[in-house]
């Protein structure tokens, strides 16, 4: 990693070319702010990682760049445009140029891998059976799953379901690719090949990959920016070498993979001596 | 404590009137605002044959029954009277005006609805229909309008079915084991029943119910829960919901109908 300097929190970027930015953004669900007046850019062309401790709301995050939520207040922008202004019309437009990743990889389960992975084309474009046919068989060869083009999604692992999922999300060769939780679940070595591919897409294709994990190792290796989200705040940011060197509590916390520090383990909840000697029973 | 009851009461009343905006929401969405029938159309036969055909099986075999059981106790009543021959009418005016909407309706409801509300619901809860709406694909036009057609379109199909085979089902039992005279158990039927009074407002009947049957179990399984225990209730609500409102309908409609009002 270059840049050695130890840096102010939160005051650089790696290019001033953004894609999406958050601006001023509260989103409440219930009475629970899940983010409290965030504000960030993500980098066109590069692989942005969205860090935090699970329940801190980064799968509502991206549900939010894709407009399937609307923040109470605040803007998102996707290259100027604000996306919980749009009209649904509009919206479906914008998608188009997105691809997601969701964490259960939510395949169609009344369509073998192959439709499934057809489906983006085959709705969105006009192209014959003959040329999906090969899309498909590369988008799948590069997942590692060509073998398994005819199973039904009840027939895959987990792992294997999310990689189809991932061969899905970019069949479009789509602007974004946002990646939920890609490496949970996944074996050591498929493990390494999603990271590469995930590298390797993004290098080739010139998508803006947006990464929500906590798999602190893998998501450093890949990222070249990093928001580490906690308790509705973005606490951290900077590239994996900024963040390593970073000496505020929380951040080494989370990038040491410690349990217990300022970054909270817990949901929000009173104190374990208090609620047990209070005694009763549960209500 | 009364303050509380109140402001409960309130807040019940509030949901149910919101429930019943999505509800119409879904409806208006998906076949009201944008509709497509070209790119429906390969949706909508699929839909049909799970929707409607395979409902085929336990329709026939209930209007069989339904009808067997008419045709028995009609004759035992009769009998006694000396005019068994009006079997025939007694049985397809039953069946035409109340019994094949309403009892297709039943079955129709536990058959198809439960299922529409349970696939929508899983479709849900494994964020399919969020994975389709980020793909660009408006699941209401995709998941839900072709279902709601093929339920439209099936329950009357069915009851007119369950119908034909409910008359069947008494002949058999009256002509053939009972012995009543066949050309006296047809001639009354002919004689008895009046094609726009009752043919035509039973399959109304039909459509009404038919309508409100999908549009139940597809708005259960939209809104539920996307949880196990979510999705479960959901069907148990779809099917009683479901049960009750065709009854009521049912007798709205009688009485618009037939009751002279
Ligand atoms: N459908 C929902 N209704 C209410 N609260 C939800 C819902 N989905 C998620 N939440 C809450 O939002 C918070 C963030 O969820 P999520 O974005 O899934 O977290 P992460 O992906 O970071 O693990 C969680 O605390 C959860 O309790
Ligand atoms: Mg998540």
């Amino acid at each position: 990693m270059g840049q050695d300097k130890p840096v102010v929190e939160g005051k650089a970027l790696p290019l001033d070319d953004i894609i999406v930015e958050i601006r001023n953004m509260t989103f409440t669900r219930g009475s629970r702010k899940i983010f409290d007046d965030i504000s960030l850019k993500i980098p066109r062309g590069k692989v942005t990682a969205i860090m935090g401790p699970s329940g801190t709301g980064k799968t509502t995050l991206l549900k939010l760049i894709g407009g399937q939520l609307h923040p109470d207040s605040g803007e998102i922008l996707l290259d100027g445009q604000n996306i919980p202004k749009l009209n649904r019309k509009d919206l479906f437009i914008v998608r188009e140029r997105m691809g997601m990743l969701f964490q259960s990889g939510a395949l169609f389960t009344d369509m073998n891998v192959f439709d499934n992975v057809a489906f983006p084309i085959r709705v969105h474009t006009e192209l014959p059976e003959v040329m999906i046919r090969d899309i498909v068989l590369m988008k799948l060869q590069a997942v590692g799953l060509r073998g398994a083009v005819s199973l039904m999604p009840s027939e895959l692992s987990g792992g294997m379901a999310r990689r189809v999922a991932l061969a899905r999300a970019i069949s479009l060769d789509p602007d974004i690719v946002m990646y939920d939780e890609p490496f949970t679940g996944q074996d050591p070595i498929a493990m390494g090949v999603l990271v590469n591919l995930i590298k390797r897409l993004n290098q080739a294709l010139g998508h803006t990959s947006i990464i929500v994990s906590h798999d602190i190792q893998e998501t450093l290796s890949i990222a070249d920016y990093i928001y580490v989200l906690s308790d509705g705040k973005i606490i951290a940011e900077g590239t994996p070498g900024m963040l390593k060197q970073q000496d505020s509590e929380q951040v080494r916390q989370f990038v040491d993979g410690l349990p217990d520090g300022p970054v909270p383990f817990h949901y929000p909840a009173p104190d374990l001596l208090d609620e047990l000697m209070a005694g009763g029973v549960f209500k | 404590m009364i303050l509380d009851k109140i402001q409960r009461l309130g807040h019940r009343t509030l949901s149910k009137c919101a429930a019943f905006g999505r509800s119409g929401q879904i409806l208006f969405q998906s076949i009201v605002a944008r509709p497509a029938p070209m790119m429906m159309l390969p949706l909508l036969i699929k839909q049909i044959y799970f929707i409607g055909v395979l409902s085929l099986v336990i329709i026939v075999v209930s209007g069989a029954f339904i009808g067997m059981v008419l045709g028995l106790q009609g004759y035992t009543i009769l009998v006694d009277y000396g005019s068994e021959q009006a079997v025939g009418q007694m049985v397809a005016l039953s069946l035409l005006r109340e019994l094949a909407p309403v009892v297709t309706a039943l079955l129709f409801a536990g058959r198809a609805g439960s299922a529409l509300t349970a696939e929508i619901g899983l479709m849900k809860a494994t964020e399919q229909l969020a994975s389709l709406e980020m793909i660009g694909v408006d699941p209401y036009r995709r998941i839900i309008a072709p279902r709601l057609y093929a339920g439209f379109i099936c329950m009357p199909l069915l009851s007119m079915i369950f119908a034909v085979v409910g008359i069947w089902g008494a002949a058999l039992v009256a002509v053939d084991w009972l012995g009543i005279y066949s050309g006296a158990y047809w001639a009354n039927m002919q004689q008895a029943v009046d094609f726009r009074e009752d043919v035509v407002n039973g399959l109304i009947k039909a459509v009404v119910f038919g309508f409100i049957v999908t549009w139940i179990a597809v708005y259960q399984g939209y809104d539920c829960v996307p949880t196990s225990e979510g999705i479960s209730q959901a069907t148990t609500r779809t099917v009683v919901y479901a049960s009750l409102a065709v009854l009521g309908f049912d007798f709205v409609l009688t009485a618009l109908m037939f009751g002279d009002l």
